[in-house]
C-alpha cells in the first residue's frame, strides 16, 4: 500500500485483515461465524492507533505531518470553512499558487482565509510549487490581509508549508523582504486574527503568514526555525540525523505548548488528521469559533496591545550571570 | 609564503550555522581572512619582527596589520572589506565617549537543553572566550555627528552572528527606546540568520523585532539598515529588511536562502555576482552601496535628511 508511513504498518496490517474477514459472507461454509473475530480485531485497531500514535516521537510527526494524505489548506476550506470565493494575485508580478486566499464563511462569521496549499500529485505539486510560496504569495497574503483590515473582516491564516521557495526569482525579487514586510505589518492589523499550523510550520515561510493574536497547531504538525534534516545537516554534518535534530529542536505541538510559544493543540483524529479529514475540519472550526469569540470581546487597541506583548514575551536570556565566577577572568 | 595569514579554521558552525529555511551554505565569500588579536596567544611565531600582516582575501597582497586597522579593517589596495568587529564598528561611527551601552550583561540561556554534536551552553562559553563578546549583538544609545540614535550592531565572529533570544531582546529594547526617547534607530547586520540552539524562540525574535519596529514607524522615526558581510536568512526576513533606507558595504554577500541549497533547490547555474550587495542593487532591493570609511558621514547625512519632520514637529509643539 502507498502512502503508508513506517510506523503506521501494524494500522495497515489490521486494517487489511479486518476487510478480508468483512469480505466473507455472513457464515462460513462451515457456518463459522466471523462477528465475534471482526469485533476482536476492530477493538486491536483502534488499541493500535491509540498506542502508535500515542508514543510518535517528534521525527515520526514529522513524518505524520508530511503525510501525502494529510489535509491541506483548500480541504479546510471545505471542511472547516463554507462557500470559498478565491481571490488571486498580488497585484504587481504574478499569481502564486502555493498561497491561496480569499473569503470564506466560519459558522456565521466572514472571515478572510490565507493559506499555503501543496499538492496532492506531482501535476498539482507543480502547480502548487510543493506548498513553497515566492515572494508573490508573501505580498498577495498581505494584499488581502490589508483588504480584510480595512473592511472589518477577521483573518484565519493556515500554515503548512516546508518554507519559502529557495531560488534564483524569490531572491531577485525579495523574498527576505516580502517576509520581513508582512512580519511588521500583519502586528498592526486591527481586526481579529488567527493562525493555524496545520501540517509543517517551514520557519520563516510559515512565520510569514504566522504574526497573529492567536497561534494553534494541530497535534501532529510541527513548527520549527530550520527543517530538522536542514539543522541536522548542519549541527551533525549528516542529514541521516534529523530524528535527533527533530528532538533537540523541540518542534512538535506538545513541546511549543509546554514552551508557550502556542496557544492550543488542536487534537487530531486517532491515526492523525488524514485519517478522518471531516472530523479534524469539524474539530478546527470549533476552536477557531471559540477563538474568534474570545478575541471580538476586545476593543482593536487591546487586542493589538495584547498581540504585540504575545510576542515581546517570547525569549529567554539571563540577565546577570547567577554568581560571580572567580575563574572567569 | 612566509607570512601570518590566519584563515579563520572553520569550526563547521560559523559559516552556515544558525539559519532560517534554508541554512545559507558555506561558500568562499564566507569564509573569511581573519586576524586574530595582537595578543591572541595562538598564533605561530613567525620570523617577522614587530606586527603582523594580513593577507587580503580578494587581492592577496600582504597587508601591514596597522594599516588595515587604520583603514577601518578595509584592504587599501583593492578596498576589499575584511570582517569588522561590533567594538570596531561602533567605535568607527559614534562621537567619542558618547556611546552609552544597554544590557551589557545580558546572556543566552539554553532553554531547550539542545544537544548536538555539542551541547548550546558548551558552545556559548566556547565563544564568550574566544571572542570575548556576551553574544553576537551590541547596543546602545549615542552620538553620530549632532544626531542621537539608537545604535545597535552585530558581530558576526560570535556563533556566525546569529540571532537568538539576546539579539532579539537587545535589539527590540534598543527599538523600544528610541521610540520611547523618539530617537533615530541604526542597525548594522550581519548574521548567518536564527540560532538553530534556541529553536522556536529563535524565529520568534524575527516576530518580536519587526513588531517593535512597526510602532518605531508608526511614530514616525527612522530606521537606517545597513548590511554587512553576510546578512542572511532570518536577520534578513526580519529587521534588515524593513528600514526606510537601506545601504550596504561593497561586496556584502545578502540574501535570505543560502547559494548552495538553492542550487541544491533548483539545479539551476547561479548569475554571476548573484546575492552580493552590487547584485541587490541592480535588482533595486537596496538604495545605496556605501564604502566603510564613507559609512558615518553617509549615516550623518541620511539621518540629517530623516530628521527634518522630527524637528518640524518639535519646533511646532
Amino acid at each position: 500500500m502507498k502512502n503508508q508511513l513506517d510506523f503506521e504498518k501494524p494500522i495497515f496490517e489490521l486494517q487489511s485483515k479486518l476487510e478480508e474477514l468483512k469480505k466473507h459472507p455472513e457464515a462460513h461454509s462451515l457456518g463459522v461465524s466471523f462477528e465475534e473475530e471482526i469485533q476482536k480485531i476492530e477493538a486491536k485497531l483502534a488499541e493500535t492507533r491509540k498506542q502508535i500514535v500515542s508514543n510518535l516521537t517528534a521525527w515520526q510527526r514529522v513524518q505524520l505531518a508530511r503525510h501525502p494524505k494529510r489535509p491541506f489548506t483548500l480541504d479546510y476550506l471545505q471542511n472547516t470553512f463554507s462557500d470559498f470565493s478565491e481571490i488571486h494575485g498580488d497585484r504587481l508580478f504574478a499569481e502564486d499558487r502555493a498561497m491561496v486566499g480569499g473569503f470564506a464563511r466560519l459558522g456565521e462569521h466572514r472571515v478572510m482565509v490565507i493559506g499555503t496549499q501543496k499538492g496532492r500529485d506531482t501535476k498539482e505539486n507543480i502547480l502548487r510549487n510543493f506548498g513553497s510560496a515566492h515572494p508573490e504569495g508573501y505580498r498577495k497574503a498581505l494584499r488581502l490581509m490589508r483588504l480584510a483590515d480595512k473592511f472589518g473582516l477577521p483573518i484565519i491564516t493556515i500554515i503548512d508549508t516546508a518554507g519559502a521557495y529557495p531560488g534564483i526569482g524569490a531572491e531577485e525579487r525579495h523574498i527576505a523582504e516580502a517576509i520581513a514586510v508582512n512580519l511588521r505589518e500583519m502586528m498592526l492589523l486591527e481586526v481579529p486574527t488567527i493562525a493555524v499550523v496545520i501540517g509543517e510550520g517551514g520557519s520563516g515561510g510559515a512565520l510569514g503568514i504566522g504574526v497573529a493574536d492567536r497561534v494553534l497547531i494541530l497535534e501532529n504538525a510541527y513548527y520549527s526555525v530550520i527543517s530538522p534534516e536542514g539543522c541536522a545537516a548542519i549541527l551533525w554534518k549528516d542529514r541521516a540525523a534529523a530524528p535527533k535534530a527533530a528532538e533537540a529542536l523541540k518542534i512538535t505541538a506538545r513541546n511549543l505548548l509546554e514552551l508557550g510559544l502556542v496557544d492550543e493543540v488542536v487534537p487530531e483524529p486517532l491515526g492523525g488528521a488524514h485519517n478522518d479529514p471531516t472530523a479534524i475540519g469539524a474539530t478546527l472550526k470549533q476552536l477557531l469559533l471559540n477563538h474568534l469569540g474570545e478575541l471580538q470581546k476586545f476593543p482593536a487597541a487591546e487586542r493589538l496591545k495584547q498581540r504585540y506583548n504575545r510576542f515581546r514575551a517570547h525569549g529567554h536570556f539571563v540577565e546577570k550571570q547567577p554568581s560571580p565566577q572567580p575563574a572567569a577572568a | 609564503m612566509g607570512t601570518t595569514t590566519f584563515t579563520k579554521k572553520t569550526l563547521g558552525l560559523e559559516n552556515g550555522e544558525p539559519a532560517v529555511t534554508p541554512p545559507p551554505a558555506p561558500t568562499a565569500e564566507t569564509t573569511f581572512v581573519k586576524k586574530p588579536k595582537l595578543a591572541a596567544g595562538k598564533s605561530k611565531k613567525r620570523e617577522i619582527p614587530e606586527g603582523l600582516w594580513t593577507k587580503c582575501k580578494r587581492c592577496s597582497t600582504m597587508v601591514f596589520d596597522k594599516e588595515l586597522d587604520e583603514n577601518l579593517k578595509v584592504c587599501p589596495h583593492c578596498q576589499y572589506h575584511f570582517p569588522l568587529g561590533a567594538r570596531e564598528r561602533i567605535h568607527s561611527l559614534v562621537e567619542t565617549c558618547s556611546f552609552e551601552e544597554m544590557d551589557a550583561e545580558m546572556l543566552s540561556a539554553d532553554v531547550l537543553q539542545f544537544t548536538g554534536i555539542s551541547t548550546y551552553t558548551s558552545k556559548l562559553a566556547d565563544y564568550q572566550k574566544s571572542t570575548g563578546q556576551k553574544d553576537a549583538a551590541i547596543t546602545g544609545i549615542g552620538r553620530i555627528g549632532e544626531h542621537r540614535a539608537g545604535l545597535g550592531v552585530m558581530d558576526f565572529s560570535f556563533l556566525g552572528g546569529s540571532m537568538g533570544s539576546v539579539v532579539g531582546e537587545k535589539l527590540t529594547r534598543l527599538i523600544e527606546k528610541s521610540t520611547e526617547k523618539g530617537l533615530p534607530v541604526i542597525i548594522i547586520s550581519t548574521s548567518g540568520g536564527a540560532r538553530m540552539y534556541e529553536g522556536m524562540f529563535s524565529l520568534m525574535q524575527m516576530a518580536k523585532t519587526c513588531g517593535a519596529l512597526a510602532y518605531h514607524a508608526k511614530a514616525k522615526l527612522p530606521y537606517i539598515s545597513v548590511l554587512t558581510d553576510p546578512t542572511m536568512a532570518g536577520v534578513m526576513a526580519s529587521y534588515a529588511t524593513v528600514g526606510d533606507l537601506i545601504i550596504a558595504e561593497p561586496g556584502a554577500m545578502i540574501g535570505f536562502a543560502g547559494p548552495r541549497v538553492i542550487k541544491d533547490t533548483t539545479q539551476a547555474e547561479l548569475p554571476p555576482g548573484f546575492q552580493t550587495a552590487e547584485f541587490l542593487l541592480d535588482h533595486g532591493l537596496i538604495d545605496a552601496i556605501v564604502p566603510r570609511k564613507e559609512m558615518k558621514e553617509q549615516l550623518i547625512e541620511y539621518l540629517d535628511y530623516l530628521t527634518v519632520g522630527m524637528k518640524q514637529a518639535a519646533a511646532a509643539g
